[in-house]
């Protein structure tokens, strides 16, 4: 088994005249769940949206579950999935036929049990027969949760997971990803700018700055490192100063 | 508790008539969901066929003896409704999928944009069905009038001008991907622009004589001047036939190619993903 689920080297995307992602390199294990953090404009979408092929990049490598990500995209998207609060499902469809066109779109055996499975598991009985649009903001994530986990994903990519849900339904999304990579395990990439999410769930940190990856750790080891007390000050920190960013090991 | 069973796929194939399929059933899951745009779609094609068959009736006091054909321009109208279907089911269905901001989860799976414009021509087919047949069924009793007695020629021209029509809707919802939602009243006019120029109501001999080469190049003149052939002096021109045959070859050609390469330039660009940030 590849004990890396994502191999990036060299990396960049340029739009125009703007680097939106200025040669990256990094490592996923397998099994694990990183965040990749950083404010507005960091590249932590642009990053994502590689990974997926959604974006073709300017220069540099990606090789995803030990495939080259170009060459073999179609076969690695099988075992891949993705969610993003930014990405919508027609919502005059319901829950039911949304999932239902993505369990064929990835080329699922018994699509029916699968998603009566994920209702189970998700709690999308009540409203499973109703049309997407007409779903609180909750409800839509766990839809949206079970879109991302339609084909039981190796690895998952998740952009800002529980960005605008009360505390309740994003604590109920945690949990259920921390289960979720613990039981399959699973590796999960996910974008975000909650550091609470991130303190609870990574065990690595990939802080981008600018398009470049300017820090990776522990989210322990690098609220120590920079001699803050929570990973809020270690980000604040990084996205106030200019450069010096500490070299690692040391303050 | 949850339950983390792995799934079992079907094996992975270039070209997936699922994955096509499940297109499909998306496209008349959305279509199935909304009666008022079922109801939309045979609302305009009869009302066209009402006017134009008036006009016909009032037409037939003329001299010409094109024009005195009965049906003429009902068939005309209803073979023209099947192009403006076909172009119009692609560009729609295509921009279901922009206004959703869609695109993103779609091409994240292993969907193949080929496999996506297929799907687009299948639902533009029902769509046309679902439009253009109520209102040939209604010039019957309205006029006694039946297309469906042109017999076979009338197949010939209904696959011709579905496959035009959908080529250019491949092409306009490249142009709507390429230039964004700004370019998409292109959807609704697009077509147009070969309007005049197909001969639909007139042969194409009444152009200025610079204007007929390039309405020969088109598929649907000769769909149209076949039908005229076939209503007025009841011949069927093969040779029409078989040039709109291979010009829709060359046409559907193009279109494939041309929304591969945008899509291609939209990985390039970015316009796939809109996820914020």
């Amino acid at each position: 088994m590849n004990t890396i689920a994502i191999h990036v080297e060299q990396l960049t995307k340029k739009f125009d005249n703007k680097t939106a992602v200025d040669g990256i390199t990094f490592e996923v294990k397998a099994g694990t769940i990183t965040a990749l953090l950083g404010g507005n404009g960091a590249g932590k979408t642009t990053t994502i949206s590689m990974l997926l092929g959604l974006l073709l990049p300017t220069s540099g490598r990606i090789q995803v579950l030990g495939e080259d990500m170009i060459a073999s995209r179609h076969r690695i998207l099988r075992r891949i999935n993705f969610g993003s609060p930014y990405v919508d499902l027609p919502k005059r469809l319901t829950v039911r036929e949304n999932l239902r066109v993505f369990a064929g779109l990835y080329g699922l055996r018994r699509a029916d049990q699968r998603i009566k499975e994920l209702a189970g598991a998700l709690v999308l009985e009540e409203f499973i027969d109703q049309p997407t649009g007409q779903l609180s903001s909750g409800q839509l994530t766990r839809v949206a949760l079970a879109k991302a986990l339609i084909n039981a994903p190796t690895l998952l990519l998740l952009d800002e997971p529980t960005a605008s849900l009360d505390p309740d339904t994003g604590d109920w999304v945690r949990s259920y990803l921390e289960q979720y990579s613990m039981n399959t395990g699973a590796t999960i990439l996910l974008a975000s700018h909650n550091m609470n999410e991130v303190d609870r769930l990574c065990s690595n940190v990939l802080m981008m700055k600018q398009g470049k990856i300017v820090d990776h750790g522990t989210p322990k080891g690098l609220v120590k490192r920079y001699g803050q007390e929570t990973l809020e000050q270690v980000f604040l920190d990084i996205a106030r100063r200019e450069e010096n960013i500490p070299k690692r090991g040391g303050k | 508790m949850a339950d983390f069973k792995p799934v079992e796929q079907y094996p992975d194939r270039t070209f997936d008539l699922r994955r096509i399929g499940s297109m499909g059933l998306r496209y008349l899951f959305l279509l199935r969901s909304s009666w008022t745009r079922i109801i939309e779609l045979a609302y305009w094609p009869i009302m066209q066929m009402v006017l134009w068959g008036f006009m016909s009736q009032f037409l037939l006091t003329s001299e010409s003896p094109v024009i005195k054909t009965a049906g003429m321009l009902i068939a005309a109208v209803l073979l023209w409704d099947v192009m403006f279907r076909s172009n119009i089911g692609v560009a729609i269905s295509f921009l279901e999928e922009m206004w959703s901001r869609n695109l993103a989860q779609l091409f994240a799976s292993p969907l193949r944009p080929y496999e996506w414009a297929l799907s687009l021509l299948f639902i533009s087919l029902v769509r046309t069905i679902i439009g253009v047949i109520p209102a040939a069924i209604l010039a019957i009793p309205f006029y006694s009038y039946s297309i469906f007695d042109m017999g076979i020629p009338l197949i010939a021209f209904f696959i011709n001008l579905m496959i035009f029509g959908g080529a250019i809707g491949l092409i306009v919802s490249a142009l709507v991907l390429r230039y964004g939602m700004g370019a998409e009243s292109l959807a609704w006019v697009g077509i147009f622009l070969v309007a005049p120029i197909s001969g639909i109501y007139y042969p194409i001999s009444i152009l200025p004589d610079w204007l007929q080469p390039i309405a020969w190049a088109l598929p649907s003149a000769y769909v149209f001047e076949g039908m005229r052939t076939v209503l007025a002096d009841n011949v069927f021109r093969a040779d029409f036939l078989i040039n709109a045959i291979l010009l829709n070859v060359l046409y559907i050609a193009t279109g494939f190619a041309i929304f591969l390469y945008v899509f291609r330039i939209a990985r390039v660009r970015g316009f796939l993903v809109q996820m914020g940030e």
